[in-house]
């Protein structure tokens, strides 16, 4: 069918670009399994199960044997505490997020009005700039604004407004709405409207129409919005550091935190967790995926 | 209660430009739509036909004027609150409910009990003869089954008026002019007012009680389909409907029943009826119906007998139609092929010499312009 | 009120907007405002801002220092001035080297049979749903002087009986440059592959038939028609790669020193919010004038929404 065959330069560059892409990861998950405590060369898989025995700092033996790192990171509370926000701020974010973004838009998709270039604009500005001006912005915008209130209802110590949970969350919501936007109205690009009048010519309402037929046609493209939402909230490193506070730490600042200090095999046990959970997370998305369609 | 099932009083509609300007869709359309009666909405794109319907459903309200279906006057009712349905040109199914649900759906809007609602869907299944399609999806439906479940969808709900929008569009040639048959009978058996909208004439001459046919966002004229065909009242609806002859001429005299108009091309006059008044001098067009008028091989004695030669003939089967130079003129005219057309003596041959003739009563003279 | 929101279809479409513009205005316009004025601002003592109007911080970014040594007043230092364009011949690079990598990538995989081409997209992916600073960290591994890759040499090395001295390869300007087209490499894949994907097959047909050998065909052919996917993965790469610090910061050290480094820095440690906003409204002012000047020059294109 193809007057040439593929080049074999093409071949030869594809192949070495996903070894390029992969080799990091494998070398990450095998050091999950490296003896050395300092993880600096890899001193071999720890084979022996028993009572944890460390020699200059070699892990000779573990209850978990080969497991062992992953061991110490169940034990972990700063990691339990981390993806308990990191899943808390991910899911709150996420529902809301999706909301407020498919609302804007059919707003943007089926309606004139006045305020309409300014939304288009203003939702448009997160995805183009980057990330570190939208968390500085908004760092800076809490600061000024805790000052103020704190100072003028007098508050101190403990109740006082302070950068945390809250304005985490606050702050995914915001940079994942004009994604969510942006996806769900490509899908509206194709919308019959009629089947929304023949609903209200039966009898629906306004409300009663979206719920039950306008929604559900275009669920596939909000729930794909949902799923980036999730995704970006979930990875988001940059924004999340500007704003966060003390005991709101979520997983990639926590690992950031423990690779500017000690580094064990701990943090690649966690980063082969998260590789794995990631794999079967998509896997059921793909398989739900296939039954969709 | 009213003795009209539908009634629109000037109703006008703008729309408002993408250059700021406004157009008229609907420029001052009245009309009258009697209780159980097949109503088509006829004319070209832009005519104002499908805006004036989508006003009657509530899809649009007017710029001023005032719909009353019933008797009552329906301002500014959104379309759940309507008594009627419509079926959609592109028949909007719910692509996500099977053929049931979609069928259902105006049923529990109505708070109709499960147990009914399961009744009236088998019911009205029946009657567009889909029944054991229910757990179907529309994109498994052919395009005459998807209409037939937007068709059922609208009359399990029992309305008293039907609004169709063009229906039939989507359908190739032979379904089409099997749903045009199938949809008559039903509007004959449940007895409901139709109002039905469509570009297609020979579509609205089927199936009509009348006909309105619109223009430009006006109603040019409603009739049935006899008076529209036989007696259009202007050019444009002699023209759109059926195929006729023009002839341009100016009026001599004006009797009665009989028009006289002088035809400068032919260099002679001829004897016609009127449909709407005329005065002497006026510009006129004189309206000939093809197959109304005939051709005979000798000159005879009669009113309107001219004379001609053949330029072409195009052989259709049931008729040929002959085309004859006049001088000046030349006219389309179809001769039904009574007898066998394996006799040559049934032919006209090219540049045989004939003769015109047509009665006065089937020239029509209408106004130019 | 219920009425006008069914009759009103201008006001149906502002409550729709409403609770977005909420969060826009409020998370997104009034920082951006408030990072302006600050700007333009002085530092306090203790780290606060005094407001004021004044363009000293813009002008210590561009060069012109009052901290001189030698009795000068005025003199040029162009410490910041390098940090911008740092950043920028960074991104550049960046940029460059990700089309280079990502074209025969993309290209491979869209004239791929079309059924295997969601297993080639999906392989792609993979390495990109693990964490972002986990990314980096492999990387750390790997470049560090007792790391992987002078591992595995010093290995070969043994082998072959040649005497080896690791490389320095972490905290130098490569090391930074390789981190960030591992980051951002499938942000310029899936855009290209989307536009290449689009060109039918039968244009490479008739492009042989009509004479032209594969160069010409991929030079007059392919490659303008894959211009939509560059101009939108140049984005995508761009202006990430102007904004990172984490790259930087762990696989650069101290030694490498970008805008969003200077930009972190100065709030988190010289608690200077005055200067680090400045640098930040200059950050997006860059991208911004970027952007709209390439995208003016080859169009934009909704493969942006192919994340």
């Amino acid at each position: 069918m193809n007057p040439h065959r593929r080049s074999p330069l093409v071949i030869v560059s594809t192949v070495l670009v996903y070894f390029f892409l992969y080799v990091p990861v494998v070398v990450l998950v095998l050091f999950a399994f490296n003896s050395s405590k300092t993880n600096v060369n890899f001193e071999g898989f720890i084979t022996q199960v028993g009572p944890t025995e460390i020699i200059s700092g070699n892990v000779l033996q573990s209850p978990c044997g080969a497991f062992h790192w992953f061991c110490e990171l169940a034990k972990n509370a700063e990691v339990r505490n981390a993806t308990r926000n990191t899943l808390t701020i991910a899911l709150i974010s996420t529902f809301t997020s999706t909301i407020i973004g498919t609302l804007a838009a059919i707003a943007l998709q089926r309606y004139n009005f006045k305020l309409k270039t300014f939304s288009e604009v203003s939702i448009y500005i997160p995805i183009v700039i980057p990330e570190i001006v939208m968390g500085i912005g908004i760092l800076v915008l809490f600061s000024q604004l805790f000052t103020l209130l704190n100072g003028a209802l007098n508050l101190s110590g403990d109740s006082q407004f302070t950068l945390g949970l809250g304005t985490v969350i606050v702050s995914h919501i915001a940079f994942s709405i004009p994604f969510v936007a942006l996806v769900v109205r490509a899908r509206l690009h194709g919308f019959d409207k009629s089947i929304e009048e023949a609903s209200m010519d039966l009898g629906a309402n306004e409300l009663v129409t979206f719920w039950r037929v306008t929604l559900p046609s275009i669920m596939p493209g909000v729930l794909s919005g949902a799923l980036l939402a999730f995704t970006l909230s979930l990875d988001d490193f940059v924004i999340t550091f500007f704003t966060t506070g003390p005991g709101a730490s979520t997983l990639p600042i926590y690992v950031y935190g423990l690779l500017r200090r000690i580094v064990t095999p701990q943090v690649n046990a966690l980063s082969a967790v998260w590789i794995l959970i990631i794999l079967v997370a998509v896997f059921f998305t793909q398989r739900l995926q296939n039954r969709q369609t | 209660m009213s003795e009209f099932s539908v009634e629109l009083r000037d109703i006008v509609k703008k729309f408002p430009t993408p250059e700021g300007g406004e157009v008229f869709a609907i420029n001052n359309v009245s009309m009258q739509i009697k209780n159980g009666e097949f109503f088509s909405m006829l004319g070209p794109s832009g005519c104002g036909k499908t805006t004036s319907l989508r006003t009657i459903a509530g899809f649009e309200w007017p710029t001023s004027g005032e719909i009353y279906i019933e008797g009552e006057p329906m301002g500014h009712r959104p379309p759940y609150l309507r008594p009627v349905n419509t079926v959609f040109q592109s028949y909007a199914l719910f692509p996500h409910m099977s053929v049931a649900q979609n069928i259902a759906f105006g049923l529990e809007m109505e708070k109709i009990p499960k147990n009914e609602i399961k009744r009236r869907v088998a019911e009205v299944l029946e009657m567009v003869k889909l029944t054991g399609m229910e757990r179907r999806s529309p994109a498994q439906l052919s395009g005459g089954q998807r209409q037939r479940v937007a068709l059922a969808r609208s009359l399990v709900k029992r309305p008293k008026v039907l609004l169709l929008d063009e229906p039939l569009g989507a359908l190739d040639l032979k379904l089409r002019k099997e749903m045009q048959l199938e949809l008559k009978a039903l509007q004959q058996e449940v007895g409901i007012t139709f109002v039905y909208v469509t570009h297609d004439q020979e579509e609205a001459l089927t199936m009509s009680d009348r006909i309105a046919i619109m223009q430009g966002g006006n109603v040019l004229q409603v009739g049935t389909p006899v008076e529209i065909y036989e007696r259009p009242n202007c050019r444009f609806v002699a023209d759109f409907i059926g195929e006729t002859n023009f002839l341009e001429g100016e009026v001599r005299v004006v009797e009665e029943n009989r028009v006289t108009v002088h035809i400068p091309v032919l260099k002679t006059d001829i004897i016609g009826t009127k449909a709407e008044p005329l005065s002497i001098g006026e510009q006129v067009v004189v309206s000939l119906r093809p197959e109304k008028t005939r051709i005979i091989e000798n000159k005879v004695n009669m009113e309107n007998c001219f004379q001609g030669t053949v330029l072409n003939t195009a052989y259709i089967g049931s008729d040929t139609r002959v085309f004859v130079d006049l001088g000046g003129v030349s006219l389309r005219i179809w001769e039904q092929n009574k007898i066998s057309t394996l006799d040559p003596e049934a032919y006209y041959e090219r540049n045989e010499q004939v003769w015109v003739v047509v009665m006065p009563e089937n020239a029509l003279v209408l106004h130019a312009g | 009120m219920l009425r006008k929101l069914r009759e009103d279809k201008s006001f149906q479409g502002t409550t729709l907007i409403s609770p977005t513009l909420l969060f826009m205005v409020g998370l997104l316009v009034i920082p951006l405002i408030l990072t302006l004025v600050i700007s333009f601002g002085s530092r306090a003592a203790d780290g606060t801002v005094i407001y004021g109007f004044s363009f000293h911080n813009y002008v210590r970014l561009f060069g012109i220092s009052t901290e001189c040594t030698g009795g000068k007043t005025i003199c040029f230092d162009p410490t910041y001035a390098r940090i911008l364009s740092r950043s920028l011949s960074l991104a550049f690079n960046t940029t460059v080297l990700a089309i280079l990598m990502a074209y025969p990538l993309a290209y491979f995989i869209a004239r791929a049979p079309s059924k295997k081409r969601n297993t080639f997209l999906f392989l792609i992916l993979v390495p990109m749903w693990t964490n972002f600073v986990i990314r980096v960290y492999a990387w750390m591994m790997l470049l560090r002087t007792h790391g992987v890759i002078n591992g595995v040499l010093g290995w070969l090395a043994g082998l072959f009986g040649i005497d080896f001295t690791p490389f320095e390869m972490l905290y130098t300007q490569g090391a930074v440059l390789v981190g960030m087209v591992y980051e951002f490499l499938p942000f310029m894949i899936l855009p290209l592959y989307t536009s290449l994907e689009k060109i039918d097959l039968s244009l490479y047909e008739a492009s042989a038939d009509l004479g032209a050998s594969p160069i010409r065909t991929f030079l007059r052919m392919t490659l303008p028609l894959s211009m939509p996917g560059v101009v939108s993965g140049t984005i995508l790469v761009f202006v990430p790669v102007m904004g990172t610090f984490i790259v930087s910061d762990l696989l650069g050290g101290r030694q490498i020193v970008l805008i969003g480094n200077l930009i972190q820095n100065q709030f988190l440690i010289a608690r200077d919010p005055t200067f680090g906003s400045a640098a930040s409204i200059i950050l997006m002012i860059m991208t911004l004038i970027v952007t709209y000047f390439y995208t003016r020059k080859f169009g934009l294109s909704e493969e942006i929404v192919g994340i």
